[in-house]
């Protein structure tokens, strides 16, 4: 239980823009132990993509570590050089992204995109890659693969894209891969397929997956862990049922207030997270989401709380849940 | 396929149809006449001369006559110059601007094409910014301009370049610049824009996410996408391109079709007009056809219909 594929410790991320510097990540730790799904789940800007990206090296310019370390499959992802990165992106780790509809290369036949990974990757040759193409989509999903992997990705459904983007993440057997928001740019029958079968992938080919989504309802029949960020801060993490049953943060309550409930008789109103996020140009000094915060005291306004464990897995930032270190604190803030 | 071969013959035939009808009656209603000369020509002679080639007849008659010779490939012969006819004229000046035209939009694209990439790649930067301000200039500056700040500076100051007529290779330098300039400009801003809006593209992130060098993506998957803007333009400007450019044909001192075309509207050589300005449209119009089957070959989506 204690080998770890992805180690991500206070990793610190910022964009260098002329407005000024935008703290994307501010300390984000985070890890991920080998065939387990995690999901990240947050509010748009929360960090969910950046720490995504940034783990297989693709932070877009102007951003730029500032703190921290990444480590995956033994490798110090931060100390790498860039031609070093490229052999482990699409070969240890891949991603698929949440547009299938232009993460394809429209000039490109679909054999030829699959086949440039295996390429680069593996010492095949080009028909031997070919076969392996073919392969790749039979597991994806995708019937006859021979005439697919010589069309034209304008050819092909949505939901067929998103498979072969997945055939193509998956061309290497990677140890981790990344879905961005799989399903968001997808119809709803659609994301439920395109789900299943990561889920069934992640059992034959025994890998990690990291779950990128801002949809609870995604991440609660998949996950076995849940990490909530906000503001660039991973604020609650836990297992599914603890994230989902015993929430810990204010911020992760107010999601699962927001979520509707079709079971439920009397329809209840949503709830709604009162106010706007942060702005990442000039963070608070305390608790980001204290100023939304429902039960936001004197000392979230002043001081970052820390990790209080609530079990093995399960960790929350929250002056709530520490009395004791809420007390010293509060003492101190008013001395 | 066929069908597309079908249709694009049958609107260029109504095209070239259209134009020659157009120019024949613009043509005639410019006031003047071939025969009408500064020196004056006795009225006999003028009328005598009228009635050879027919222009005494009413305009109407005339129109019959000439579509109906055009059409059997005579374009009759040319008004000023005695015993030529149209198509030995444009065959024998065509080839000469044709040859400049076609070297100059060859050195344009093999200069536009990488600048324009590498100036969108340092976006910002001064070598984004220094190829941009003589990109700006390229289309600022009218290509006189071009051609006698080239010709008083190579050609003059530094002497090393001859500066008139074409009768070495180093004489082709100076109006192959000049030429190029404009569309090399030109089709550097193209290639810019259209490869900053690629870059942005998902499939770029798609491709270095596979382990793609950046080099490597940046010309398998980002130049095939980027060009297309500059082979829309490519097309026509060859056409213009290639039937010369009176201006850089007149500095040069070289006889090429630019040239004769300006000098025939200038005499009212009728039949040199209408001559070279069909041969125009049809190249132009063929153009068009070449620019939508390399289009068609660069990019799946396009279905020629």
């Amino acid at each position: 239980m204690s080998e770890k594929l992805v180690d991500i410790q206070n990793e610190k991320l910022s964009f260098f823009t002329p407005a000024g510097e935008v703290k994307a990540l501010n300390d984000v730790s985070l890890y991920i132990r080998p065939g387990e799904v995690l999901g990240i789940v947050g509010e748009s800007g929360s960090g969910k993509s950046v720490t995504a990206y940034s783990l297989m090296g693709l932070t877009a310019h102007p951003g730029r570590l500032t703190g921290g370390d990444i480590y995956f499959n033994g490798h110090h992802i931060n100390k790498m050089t860039e031609k070093e990165m490229r052999r482990i992106r699409g070969n240890e780790v891949s991603i698929i992204f949440q547009d299938p509809m232009t993460s394809l290369n429209p000039v490109y036949t679909i054999g030829n995109q699959i086949r440039e990974g295996i390429l680069l990757h593996t010492k095949r040759s080009e028909k031997q890659a070919n076969e392996r193409a073919c392969e790749l989509l039979r597991l994806v999903g995708i019937n006859e693969p021979e005439k697919r992997m010589k069309q034209y990705p304008h050819e092909l459904s949505g939901g067929m894209r998103q498979r072969v983007m997945i055939a193509i993440a998956l061309a290497c057997e990677p140890k981790l891969l990344i879905a961005d928001e799989p399903t968001t740019a997808l119809d709803v029958t659609i994301q439920a397929q395109i789900l299943e079968l990561m889920m069934s992938l992640k059992e034959k080919l025994d890998m990690s997956i990291i779950i990128i989504t801002h949809d609870l309802g995604v991440v609660a029949g998949m996950c076995d862990r849940i990490a909530v960020m906000y503001a660039g801060k991973v604020v609650e993490c836990g297992t599914t049922d603890e994230i989902f049953y015993q929430p810990s943060h204010e911020y992760t309550k107010g999601l699962l207030r927001s979520i509707p409930n079709l079971y439920e008789k009397d329809h209840k109103k949503l709830v709604p997270i009162q106010g706007l996020p942060v702005d990442l140009l000039d963070l608070p000094e305390g608790c980001p989401f204290a100023t939304r915060c429902p039960n936001c005291m004197k000392v979230c306004m002043k001081h970052m709380p820390e990790y209080t464990d609530l079990s093995d897995n399960h960790y929350s930032a929250c002056w709530l849940l520490d009395k004791e270190k809420f007390m010293k604190k509060q003492r101190g803030a008013l001395t | 396929m066929l069908r597309y071969v079908v249709k694009r013959v049958l609107l260029a035939a109504i095209t070239i149809f259209l134009v020659a009808t157009i120019t024949f009656f613009l043509m005639r209603m410019v006031p003047g006449g071939p025969f009408i000369a500064e020196k004056s020509i006795s009225e006999q002679a003028q009328a005598a001369l009228n009635a050879k080639f027919g222009l005494d007849k009413p305009v109407w008659v005339q129109y019959k006559n000439y579509m109906t010779g055009a059409l059997h490939g005579d374009f009759s012969l040319s008004l000023k110059q005695r015993g030529r006819t149209v198509s030995e004229i444009i065959a024998s000046k065509f080839p000469i601007s044709a040859k400049l035209g076609g070297l100059s939009v060859l050195i344009a694209l093999a200069i536009g094409i990488p600048f324009g990439s590498i100036a969108a790649l340092n976006r910002g930067k001064w070598l984004d910014q220094l190829i941009m301000v003589i990109a700006t200039c390229g289309i600022a500056f009218p290509s006189f301009v071009i051609c006698t700040v080239g010709m008083y500076l190579f050609g003059v100051r530094l002497k090393w370049l001859p500066t008139f007529g074409l009768t070495s290779p180093l004489h082709y330098i100076l109006p192959i610049f000049s030429l190029a300039f404009y569309p090399m400009a030109y089709i550097t801003r193209l290639m810019r824009s259209s490869m900053l809006d690629v870059l942005d593209q998902d499939y770029m992130r798609t491709a270095r996410s596979k382990g793609l060098s950046r080099s490597r993506s940046l010309f398998k998957h980002a130049l095939r996408n980027a060009v297309l803007p500059v082979v829309t333009y490519v097309g026509p400007m060859l056409a213009y391109t290639l039937t010369g450019s009176f201006v850089v044909e007149k500095i040069f001192v070289i006889p090429g079709l630019g040239g004769q075309f300006v000098s025939s509207i200038m005499t009212r050589d009728y039949t040199v007009i209408m001559g070279t300005t069909i041969f125009l449209a049809t190249l132009l119009i063929l153009m068009n056809v070449v620019v939508d089957i390399i289009y068609k070959m660069i990019d799946p989506r396009i279905q020629l219909k």
